[in-house]
Order: structure tokens, then C-alpha cells, then sequence
């Protein structure tokens, strides 16, 4: 049977506090349901330590290990409270090796859902970490690409942002890029809409449109491959960033690192400016796949 | 007893003396940005680093940004401070870190970014993650912060080998303490079931409040007076001064270490004003 991300994810968490004896720091990681299952029952003796309820400390509890070169993993179980979590994080694990030569490696397990959890909790928040330097931000949203952001930690001394999506654990299913040589459009999605970008791509090809899809893992560093770019200049129409953050962030930075090196418009869709309620009516969601094909389609009718 | 107090004075002396010839080069303007000065507040880290030495203790040790003294009582190298203050990539923190961020790998010396207290939760994380001992300076202010105050009531949940030094000179920049809270740290630490004394900095006192040291955690709330400003060379005007003190107590003895390290910090300094 395929793995599924929360099996993937456990087996890593599992891995790393055995073998490599290191440590996982979090909220509330031992309660029922082991953070969506993606946690091995493991307690304070094997490395799983429960923090207090302070945030901001925890950060730099977590900093403090990771200046001792255990390289901890820090689980925030809402992206939305990275907001608390992260100050000391970004200000000094962050920089620490610029400054002082000490690497602070630590694996942030940042965990993005939304749907009535109301204005501060929900949805992805790694635009936050992505405008300040040293750190590296990464999206996996299949198996293969979970198990690869964690290598690439393990060989590597920087803090590393997972932006993770609950939506993304019961997958099995890798995911990969749609490329026609003569497209309509080109979405370049992130997160959790790389699943609802498929599903956008499916109706907008039933309605007679040519859709690439071009998936986005890494987030920070952002490389912009010579592949994406010809694909994005073949589409008649250009292109459009689609994330589960707010677009006055990650998806603008991204959208406009595209445009100054080709030459099609990339557009912008995630999370709208304002603030989200708990009740459905009022709740602040990312794109929905009729909502993708929408925008799509008026950008398209828009020539 | 006298002779440890005479290696705590020798320590607090070469700190006083850097501290001045420092305020000298600002006044000349070839130091051009803010430092952060420790002198009046030297016993504090002098004495505890006479009574590590005395138990055989390396211990890791997260550092204020009003740390010069911490860095020099700890043996870190005068030169490579120095050639901190004037930039250089030779400096403790590569001339990263100018006044306030300073470090020494060798004597397992961690630097401050600049965001207050915030020493106190990566200290304690550090020392849960290693076990190692491990000493926090953190000032009066600067102890205020919320993130300061869980981490030490983490830290005492987890009975941490851990030593919390506040050296609380009663001002952050220069709003006196009963203006900014109505309650001190030893209290708020003993109710977090934290061994803490509010003690003066005179070396004696703090010397023999080591002796809890690492057993538990501990904190010591060291009221102590500064000297300079809290940024830049300028005087917080005529205070009682320890170090003066402590030069009387020691007679010719203390006037010979004082005029010894005066020499030592003025040739380090031509050493490196001679260096381009």
C-alpha cells in the first residue's frame, strides 16, 4: 500500500528522535490525535517535549537546542500562530550564522488548515518568514517531496520553514507538472491549491483551454528554471500564482521574480485582504478550483 | 577570602579600564556607533567567573548586550573585542556584531541579536537540550519581557542546571524601575518556585550566593549602579562607585592592578589602532 504524507511524516519525526537522538518541541504534541496522526508515540524520554503555553518562548527554547546542533524540530500546530513563534526564530536563529559563525538549524513543522478556525489560526503564513534572510521555505505536498525537504535539512545548516497543509496528509498521489507546447494560461500553484489547481485545470480544459500547471515546492529560495520560463512566455495569456497565504506576499514576490525575466503577465490569487470570521458566510478561504477557472477565464476574455 | 577578592578585583580592573579607554575613543570619534558599556556593573560577572574557575566550570553563557565585562571576566580574547568595536573582520563577531552582539567561541560565550531578554528562553532551551551549565545575564529591563519570564518558569518546571543573573541597574535607557513595574524579580522567580535573592553587587555577596549554583535553578537579582549611558560615552553623573571601593580596600595593591591594566588595554589598543 502507498504511504500516505501523515505516514511519511511520522516515520520521519519517528527516525529522528530515535536514531539521530534529537529532539521535537511543541504544544500539546501528546493529546489525542498526535498532531493529525503525523507524530510516533514517543514521550519526553524519546525527545518529544511539550512546551508551555508561551509562544514566544518557545521559539527560543527551540533556538537554544538548535544552537547546541541537535537539529530540533519545532511544531507549530497553526501556521497563524507562527505570528508568536517566530520572532526569535527569525531574529536569531535566523542570523546567527551570519553573525557569529554558528549554524542553528531547525526544522519547522508549520501547520497550515482553515475553515472556522477564525482570524488568527488558520491558513499558510510563510510569507512571514520569506522577507527576512536565512531561512529556506518549502511546500510538500506528496510523500516523495516530504521525505526530500527533510534530506535536504539533514544535509544542509539553516532554518527550514515546512509549510505544511492538514489537506496534504491523507495523499498518496505524487503530483506533477502539465506542460503543452502551445498553452492558454500557466498556474503556478502553492500549497494546498496545487491540489484545487488541478481540479481548476480539468474544467478549464473541458471548456476548451489549454492549462499548464507548473508546481511550486520551493518557496525560498525561489528558482525561477528556464523551463517554467519558456513554458510561462508559450502561454498566450500569461500566467498566475496561486497560494493559501495572503497575495500581498509570497505569490506578489514570486509573480513579479517571473515577470522581470519573461515577458507574460503573472497574476496573483490566494487569500483576500481581510480578516477571517469563524462562520462560513464570513471566513476567508483560498482559491476554490470554480474560483480558479473563473479568474482564469476572465483574464483570458480580458484580451 | 582576600585572595579571591583580590582575583575578582584584578578581573573588574582590566573590565574598568576597557570600559574607559572605550569612552576615551568615542570622545576621540574613532569609535561611531552606540556602545553599550558595562562599567559599574564588573564585579557581577568578575566574581562569578572567579567562583567557575574555583569549581571547575565551563559553563555556557548567554550573554546582554551590555556585556563587555561578561565577555572580558570570562577570559574572552581583549583583541579580537577590540577589533570588534572598529569593524574589522578580525572582531569576536567577524565586525558583525559591533558592542551590543559580541561572542567567544573559545569560552562558550553565546552573542545577543539586540532583541531584549530573549537570552533568557534560548539559554534555557540551550541548557535543556545540552544539560550543560549554563549562565543568563539578563538587565532589569530587559528581564521584563514576557517571553524572559516563562522561559525562567519553564526552566524552573524542568529544574534546569541554570543561573539567572539580572544585573539590574534600576534604568532601561533611563526610566527608573518603579515607574515601569510595581513588583521585583526575585519575587515573581520565587513564585515560580525558583531559588532567588535580591542582593548588591558587592563581590562577597555574590560569591557566597554561588555557592546554590547549578544544583537547581537559581536566580540572583545583583542591584549594581552604571556608569556610562545607556548608549555612547556620557556619564549617568556622580554615583557610588564599587570599583573605587574595592582600589581603596586593596591600598598600594589595588592602585598597582588598576595602573597594570590601564597599560594593558592602552597598548592592546595601539597594538590595534596600528594595524590597517
Amino acid at each position: 500500500m502507498e504511504k500516505t504524507v501523515r505516514e511519511t511524516i511520522k516515520e520521519i519525526v519517528r527516525v529522528h528522535l530515535v536514531e539521530e537522538k534529537s529532539m521535537c518541541f511543541g504544544q500539546c504534541l501528546t493529546a489525542v490525535g498526535w498532531v493529525g496522526g503525523t507524530l510516533p508515540e514517543l514521550y519526553e524520554e524519546d525527545g518529544m517535549i511539550e512546551v508551555a503555553t508561551s509562544d514566544v518562548a518557545n521559539g527560543g527554547f527551540v533556538v537554544g537546542a538548535g544552537l547546541k546542533g541537535i537539529r530540533p524540530i519545532y511544531v507549530v500546530r497553526y501556521q497563524g500562530f507562527q505570528w508568536y513563534n517566530a520572532p526569535i526564530i527569525i531574529n536569531y536563529a535566523c542570523k546567527s550564522k551570519e553573525i557569529w559563525d554558528i549554524p542553528c538549524p531547525i526544522f519547522i513543522r508549520s501547520i497550515a488548515m482553515e475553515g472556522a478556525i477564525g482570524p488568527v489560526a488558520g491558513s499558510s503564513h510563510h510569507s512571514l518568514f520569506q522577507r527576512m534572510p536565512g531561512s529556506k521555505i518549502i511546500s510538500p505536498m506528496t510523500p516523495k517531496e516530504y521525505q526530500y525537504a527533510y534530506d535536504e535539512f539533514m544535509k544542509d545548516d539553516d532554518v527550514y520553514y515546512i509549510s505544511e497543509h492538514r489537506r496534504s496528509y491523507d495523499n498518496t498521489k505524487e503530483l506533477s507538472n502539465v506542460i503543452n507546447k502551445d498553452s492558454d494560461f500557466t498556474l503556478f500553484p502553492i500549497s494546498i491549491t496545487r491540489f484545487d489547481a488541478e481540479k481548476a485545470r480539468l474544467i478549464l480544459e473541458d471548456q476548451g483551454f489549454k492549462i499548464n500547471i507548473i508546481h511550486q515546492l520551493w518557496i525560498k529560495p525561489f528558482l525561477f528554471k528556464d523551463e517554467w520560463r519558456e513554458a510561462l512566455n508559450n502561454s498566450k495569456h500569461g500566467g498566475m500564482v496561486l497560494d493559501d497565504d495572503y497575495e500581498e506576499g509570497v505569490a506578489s514576490s514570486i509573480a513579479h521574480t517571473m515577470m522581470i525575466s519573461a515577458n507574460k503577465k503573472v497574476y496573483t490569487m490566494g487569500l483576500e485582504h481581510r480578516t477571517a470570521g469563524f462562520h462560513p458566510d464570513v471566513d476567508n478561504l483560498p482559491p476554490t478550483p470554480v474560483a480558479i477557472a473563473e479568474k482564469v477565464r476572465s483574464i483570458i476574455n480580458r484580451k | 577570602m582576600k585572595d579571591i577578592r583580590l582575583e575578582i578585583f584584578k578581573k573588574a580592573s582590566l573590565c574598568r579600564n576597557f570600559e574607559n579607554s572605550l569612552y576615551d575613543k568615542v570622545q576621540e570619534k574613532i569609535i561611531k556607533f552606540p556602545v553599550y558599556m558595562s562599567a559599574g556593573q564588573e564585579f557581577i560577572a568578575s566574581t562569578i567567573s572567579v567562583k567557575m574557575n574555583e569549581l571547575d566550570i565551563k559553563p555556557d553563557i548567554f550573554i546582554q548586550h551590555r556585556g563587555h565585562s561578561t565577555y572580558l571576566a570570562f577570559n574572552g580574547d581583549i583583541l579580537q573585542l577590540i577589533d570588534e568595536m572598529l569593524g574589522r573582520k578580525t572582531g569576536c563577531s567577524f565586525g558583525m556584531g559591533g558592542s551590543a552582539s559580541i561572542q567567544s567561541k573559545e569560552n562558550n560565550i553565546f552573542g545577543h541579536d539586540g532583541l531584549m531578554g530573549n537570552q533568557v528562553p534560548i539559554g534555557v532551551g540551550a541548557c535543556f537540550a545540552s544539560k550543560i551549565p549554563t549562565i543568563v545575564f539578563v538587565g532589569d529591563s530587559a528581564a521584563e519581557e514576557d517571553y524572559s519570564l516563562s522561559a525562567i518558569g519553564w526552566a524552573s518546571t524542568k529544574k534546569l542546571p541554570i543561573l539567572f543573573i539580572v544585573e539590574d541597574n534600576n534604568l532601561s535607557i533611563l526610566t527608573e524601575k518603579k515607574i515601569r513595574r510595581n513588583w521585583e524579580m526575585h519575587d515573581v522567580a520565587n513564585g515560580m518556585r525558583v531559588k532567588s535573592f535580591d542582593i548588591s553587587d558587592d563581590p562577597m555577596v555574590i560569591y557566597k550566593h554561588l555557592k546554590y549554583s547549578f544544583s537547581e535553578p537559581i536566580l540572583l537579582n545583583i542591584n549594581t549602579i552604571r556608569k556610562y549611558w545607556h548608549a555612547g560615552a556620557g556619564t549617568d553623573g556622580e554615583n557610588f562607585d564599587r570599583y573605587e571601593e574595592e582600589m581603596k580596600f586593596f591600598g598600594t595593591e589595588g592602585k598597582e592592578i588598576d595602573e597594570y591594566n590601564k597599560n594593558l588595554v592602552l597598548s592592546a589598543w595601539k597594538k590595534q589602532l596600528g594595524k590597517q
